[in-house]
């Protein structure tokens, strides 16, 4: 089910219907209450988020590691560095389909030595598309620390990963798919849960 | 993306934007301290050289390592090639050694698409006699882009020896797809009898088309494939077709040189033009290894079968 957990995470479709076969289990007020938790959690844990640097995984992740980093900075008056880590390369499906696009790796000019980095993600579902951020961070600097902040945890972990930071647990089924809609990408923000044959 | 490279005629504008954005976010790579991803491991890439070069081989060797795939080195010299073996049992003996994809050179046209035909793997054109040379132009192509923001409507003037280059013609099937306009400008001599079905423009005049040029690309004059008289003297094709300090002052300002190397410094490009900030001719390298790059990742990253 690696493929499925992929394509929940980087699907780019617009237009979310509501069907009997698809329900909002979150919607844009709680999404924007769920980042605003997760702001305070990370400068909480890191007091006050000094040499934190937020990594999002394009193309959702790396959104919401933005808004993380406006709220902090919102809240407390600092500003962190935020940028993007694509894992495309380093991920362990990647023979299973047709070569794919690359998404777009930002470090900060500071890069990532000695910081505490946060990756960012929409969703945790496998743990394999975090894996490979780790693989991928492992050639780009030694980091102090590496965390993790999801907006939603769908659980089916097939390695031994978890969250430091979650939006929402959510229960799902392995067959069901949650697909996460952000203002930036997809005109509207919304966590959709759809039974397999939803269209 | 096809199966394999041959020619740039083969490349639509979707594939060719894709090779350019993927080759825009590898570029990186050559930046950072480890320069490698795993993306490639466990494949196997040929260099099937029967044909001397060294910048296209080592080019290809640099971006298929920094993949992560193995690279096994066959150059024609010292092997069974001299002792008669013929091309198709020298692919035949590749495969066996299962080999992913095949780069090849070969000093006939034609050989990389014979070659398709043989292997299971993916077989790029690595300049194959007069024909194509499609890393080349997509890496020119790259060049272009980096400096000048995009390729739609820029005006690309190409300048020499276009019958015996492989470059030209890549170039100018590949810069027709990405919607730029290219003026090729050569002696009648050295342009072939079929160049007014290329998707181009042709003048025999440099000084007049280099005022209107957003690109010069200058071709290296091909002794080497020089069988007669083509022009006089070398003063001569200098004097008329040569990139020189005078006329490189007639470009725009913002305009850029290029050369597919390796260059005849003082015959079709003078030294301080070559050495200028605007030649992009050390970029072109350096683009060369991520153009590669991105071309392997695409027909060896996904599935293959």
């Amino acid at each position: 089910m690696v493929s499925s957990a992929v394509s929940d995470s980087s699907t780019s479709d617009s237009s979310p219907d509501q069907t009997p076969l698809s329900r909002a289990v979150l919607e844009s007020p709680d999404i924007h209450r769920a980042l605003t938790r997760i702001a305070h959690e990370i400068l909480e844990r890191t007091k006050g988020a000094d040499g934190v640097v937020l990594l999002g995984i394009p193309t959702r992740g790396a959104t919401l590691a933005r808004r993380l980093g406006d709220r902090i900075e919102r809240f407390e008056g600092v500003k962190i560095p935020v940028g993007s880590i694509d894992i495309t390369m380093y991920r362990d499906d990647l023979r299973l389909r047709p070569a794919r696009p690359l998404g777009h790796t930002e470090l900060p000019p500071d890069g990532i030595d000695g910081r505490i980095v946060v990756l960012v993600d929409d969703v945790l579902y496998s743990g394999r598309t975090v894996r490979a951020a780790l693989d991928a961070l492992n050639d780009l600097g030694r980091p102090t620390a590496v965390q993790l902040a999801t907006l939603v945890d769908r659980g089916h972990r097939e390695l031994p990963i978890r969250a430091d930071y979650v939006g929402k647990n959510l229960p799902t089924a392995k067959s069901e798919k949650v697909k996460v809609y952000l203002q930036e990408t997809d005109g509207r923000d919304a966590v959709l849960l759809m039974k397999e044959d939803a269209k | 993306m096809n199966r394999h490279l041959i020619s740039a005629g083969d490349l639509g504008k979707d594939d060719a934007l894709l090779i350019l954005d993927t080759a825009e976010e590898l570029a990186r790579v050559s930046e950072r301290s480890i320069k490698k991803l795993p993306t490639l491991r466990g494949r196997t890439v040929v260099n099937l050289f029967f044909e001397d070069s060294t910048r296209t081989r080592i080019s290809f060797e640099a971006a298929a390592k920094r993949l992560s795939a193995d690279v096994i080195n066959f150059s024609a010299k010292g092997s069974s090639v001299s002792k008669g073996e013929s091309l198709k049992d020298t692919a035949l003996t590749l495969e066996a050694m299962g080999a992913d994809a095949v780069v090849i050179r070969h000093g006939a046209s034609g050989a990389p698409h014979r070659l398709a035909n043989w292997v299971h793997g993916s077989v790029v054109n690595a300049g194959d006699g007069t024909h194509e040379h499609p890393t080349q132009a997509l890496l020119d192509a790259f060049s272009m882009r980096r400096r000048l923001g995009g390729l739609d409507g820029r005006k690309v003037t190409i300048v020499g020896d276009v019958l015996h280059s492989r470059v030209a013609r890549s170039n100018v099937l590949l810069l027709a797809t990405l919607g730029a306009d290219v003026t090729l400008v050569a002696p009648p001599t050295l342009l072939p009898v079929s160049i007014d079905t290329w998707p181009c423009a042709v003048s025999y005049d440099l000084d007049a088309v280099l005022p209107k040029s957003d690109v010069v690309m200058m071709l290296r004059v091909q002794k080497e494939r020089m069988n007669a008289a083509y022009f006089p003297s070398e003063r001569e094709y200098s004097r008329r077709y040569g990139l020189d300090r005078d006329r490189f002052a007639k470009m725009p300002d913002e305009a850029i040189v290029m050369h597919p190397g390796p260059m005849n410094r003082g015959m079709e490009i003078a030294a301080e033009v070559a050495d200028s900030p605007r030649s992009t001719i050390v970029e072109q390298v350096a683009n060369g290894v991520t153009i590669r790059m991105a071309v392997l990742y695409l027909l060896l990253g996904g599935e293959t079968s």
